[in-house]
């Protein structure tokens, strides 16, 4: 259009095959009805096709008797349960690594991030060779390599014991396990009255201190004071309020106590050191973010190291870190599919089996997939709610 | 593997999606190499893209016509069962009693008995792999279920009848069900073998660990490693893998018959004419076992007196639509009869050395019971 035409004629002269608001619009629906008709041909050719191999896309197998067993689960279950239930069970699973792995990753992807940048020689290159060795080989080839480490420990018969009613065999590591005894109740009662007081006595010294009064060491007082009640209040309710069941050795696996299966124990060892490499990346670039100055500036405010990383460089260094952030915790709990590997009962361990007895893959596929979506979104959520919140601390 | 395992399902689905939209030009299967592919993860995704354009996969029909034109039968298989479908390091063929039967089935359709694509095909994969049509048969000492037999695919007449057994060290001391109680049992998931352990122990009332695996080889590498106190399968795989232990004569297998497995080829569903072939090979192999044909006689038994063997070699002409008359005399000539295959892979001299017993022919004691070609 140039400037003259349109002095001529503004509206009239245009036509619409050559208007650009017409045009953008048309483009719009035609993009819309090709992606979906593309969709809808897919689909339509997926129903009829399951409809001649015989499949369906019911989820009515749910509710039958599932008829296997699953090794770990932290519900009771037993294989005259339904599938619905070894489905719950597989799901605890993955739940359970997850949040553990996320947590455990996260402390040590941000050690990890913090010694890559540290003025230390050997720690720095230490660092960067796990990072750089963690991060370039796959995931799987780790998980196999950490599961055949752990069967050659030593078989049951020859566990080793440590102190403490401890054993480590290639089934995994027995731990005795607290058990509340009668006079729990009582310690807890009095454990819980020294946690108010020190809690108190904090939030006072920190009101004191930000008015800028002498807190007459509160904080430490009442540590004292909940220290105090824990030791105290175990002796004087007469017994010990918490019992641990130590694992006995049977004939042929320990029972009692708690039990980190090597299965467990890989799957979540691999997934923590894998992930904690690409957040300790995360985090360096972070902290590197954050300008010079505001370091130099809590330097000549004579700040300790701790304390500029604590008070001056994480602060702001998280709006950096916390996106990406949960794109690791993303891939941590997706990840955890490759339980299969190790012989840990996950969602798409359990999954695939009761793909395989049903002989129904397509909704079976279809369930998991609906359900590592539906954990990846809340997840992402959460870490979205979180993002926010610090974004506002900012200035 | 499980990346693989998720890999073979999604594609199932994507093959779903694909081949209905069905114009696809006919394509064989490119990287069919198999001998040289040890395991069955390398084979599965080099070659699982190809199986969205696999024509005629399901219920078209035509597949023996699909077969002939590829020039290629893709039979899935175990891959890692000594005995039944393994690779020969010395051949670097694979051998066994379930290949030969894919070997048999390629005879007849084919002429070549050497045609033969083997899928190496773990527990989980294979009930995909029928379903969208990647394999033309799976022989992979498959139990013939009601829950397969409707979802699957069409199970043939069985060829191997098998057991359930459980396989302890005899340092244990174990000599019946009960006295696992407490022990971590092995199994290898997406079985019968793990539904059977469930019923059968749950019923005993013994308490027991089960620790599953999704292949073969973690699972009897577990059990070999003291991860686990006892393994279960089908007594001949026990029979079959106890060979590769560290030490074989360190483990017994406990008398107990904990379920009926057996074990037989399947075909896909939606092509009768197919199904039909692969079951009648089955019956001839047996029945030529029965008459006394065998690969070194067959020439001459072609022109026998007894109606009933000419008939079986190819007298009165074409019987089974697709195939000629003298299919027999090409299988048999090419594998041998029913008994020279089991003596060949499971007999005695073989590793395994497994009786006869119930697989023996219904004149000799057993059940193997074809029915009359005619």
């Amino acid at each position: 259009m140039t400037v003259a035409s349109s002095n001529e004629a503004p509206h009239a002269r245009v036509p619409p095959w050559r208007d650009v608001r017409v045009l953008r619009i048309v483009a719009q629906v035609v993009v819309v009805l090709a992606v979906g008709g593309l969709i809808a041909v897919l689909g339509f050719n997926l129903v009829d096709t399951m409809a001649e191999r015989r499949l369906s896309f019911s989820l009515d197998f749910l509710d039958r008797r599932a008829g296997f067993d699953i090794g770990e689960s932290p519900v009771p279950y037993n294989p005259n349960d339904s599938y619905g239930q070894a489905y719950l069970v597989g799901l605890m699973n993955t739940l359970f690594i997850g949040v553990l792995g996320i947590i455990l990753a996260t402390i040590l992807g941000v050690i990890v991030g913090v010694a890559r940048l540290s003025p230390n020689w050997l720690l720095r290159q230490i660092a960067g060779a796990y990072v750089e060795l963690m991060r370039n080989t796959p995931l799987l080839v780790q998980l196999f390599f950490i599961f055949a480490i752990l069967l050659q420990l030593p078989p049951v018969r020859d566990t080793f014991a440590l102190p403490g009613g401890i054993f480590l065999n290639q089934r995994g590591l027995f731990v005795p396990a607290p058990q509340p005894s009668p006079s729990f109740a009582p310690w807890a009662v009095i454990v819980g009255a020294g946690l108010v007081v020190a809690v108190a006595a904090v939030v006072i010294a920190g009101r004191r201190e930000a008015a800028g009064q002498p807190t007459y060491r509160l904080r430490l007082i009442g540590l004292a004071l909940f220290g105090a009640a824990v030791i105290g209040g175990w002796f004087a309710v007469g017994g010990d309020p918490v019992a641990f069941d130590v694992p006995r050795q049977e004939r042929f696996n320990f029972t009692g106590g708690m039990a980190l299966s090597a299965s467990f124990t890989a799957l979540l060892v691999g997934l923590v050191i894998y992930t904690a490499a690409f957040i300790g990346e995360v985090v360096r670039g972070g902290i590197q973010a954050v300008r010079r100055g505001q370091v130099e500036a809590a330097e000549a405010l004579g700040l300790s190291g701790g304390q500029t990383l604590r008070l001056v460089v994480f602060p702001q260094a998280l709006r950096v870190i916390v996106p990406p952030l949960t794109s690791q915790y993303l891939n941590l709990v997706k990840n955890s599919s490759l339980a299969i590997a190790v012989g840990y009962p996950d969602l798409f361990k359990v999954g695939v089996t009761m793909s395989n007895q049903t002989g129904q893959p397509v909704p079976v596929i279809v369930l998991i997939m609906g359900t590592y979506l539906a954990i990846s979104l809340v997840t992402s959520l959460f870490m979205n709610i979180y993002n926010r919140r610090i974004q506002v601390l900012e200035r | 593997m499980a990346r693989f395992r998720l890999s073979i399902i999604g594609l199932a689905i994507l093959a779903l999606v694909v081949t209905a939209c069905g114009d696809q030009a006919p394509a064989e299967s490119p990287g069919a190499t198999d001998d040289v592919d040890s395991t069955p993860a390398a084979t599965m995704d080099e070659e699982s893209p190809d199986e969205t354009d696999d024509p005629g996969t399901g219920t078209t029909g035509g597949r023996l016509d699909l077969i002939r034109e590829r020039g290629e039968l893709i039979c899935g298989v175990n891959g890692s069962l000594p005995g039944f479908s393994f690779l020969d390091q010395a051949s670097g063929e694979m051998s066994g009693f379930d290949a030969d039967f894919c070997r048999a089935l390629a005879a007849a359709v084919l002429g070549d008995p050497d045609a033969v694509d083997f899928r190496p095909t773990n527990a989980d994969a294979r009930g995909p792999a029928l379903q969208t049509g990647e394999v033309d048969v799976l022989i992979r000492n498959t139990t013939w279920t009601a829950t397969r037999d409707t979802q699957w695919g069409l199970f043939a007449p069985t060829t191997f009848y098998d057991s359930q057994g459980i396989m302890v060290r005899s340092a244990d001391n174990i000599g019946s069900l009960d006295d696992l109680s407490g022990a971590t049992i092995c199994v290898q998931t997406g079985t019968t073998t793990e539904l059977n352990l469930a019923d059968v122990l749950g019923a005993a009332g013994v308490d027991y660990t089960p620790q599953t695996f999704g292949e073969l080889e973690q699972t009897y590498s577990a059990y070999d490693e003291e991860s686990c106190d006892a393994v279960t399968s089908d007594k001949s795989q026990l029979l079959s893998v106890r060979t590769t232990l560290t030490n074989p004569d360190e483990h017994v297998i406990l008398p107990d018959r904990l379920s009926k497995e057996p074990l037989g080829p399947v075909a896909p569903f939606g092509d009768e004419e197919w199904f039909n072939v692969v079951k009648w090979m089955v019956f001839a192999l047996i029945e030529a076992e029965e008459f006394g044909v065998t690969s070194e006689n067959v020439q001459e038994m072609v022109n026998s007196d007894n109606p009933a063997v000419a008939r079986l070699l190819g007298a009165d002409g074409e019987i089974i639509p697709g195939l000629d008359a003298d299919w027999v005399v090409a299988m048999v000539s090419a594998v041998g009869n029913y008994g020279e295959i089991y003596d060949r892979n499971l007999g005695p001299g073989t590793p395994t050395a497994l009786e006869r017993e119930l697989n023996a022919l219904y004149t000799d004691g057993g059940i193997l019971y074809a029915a009359p070609y005619r």
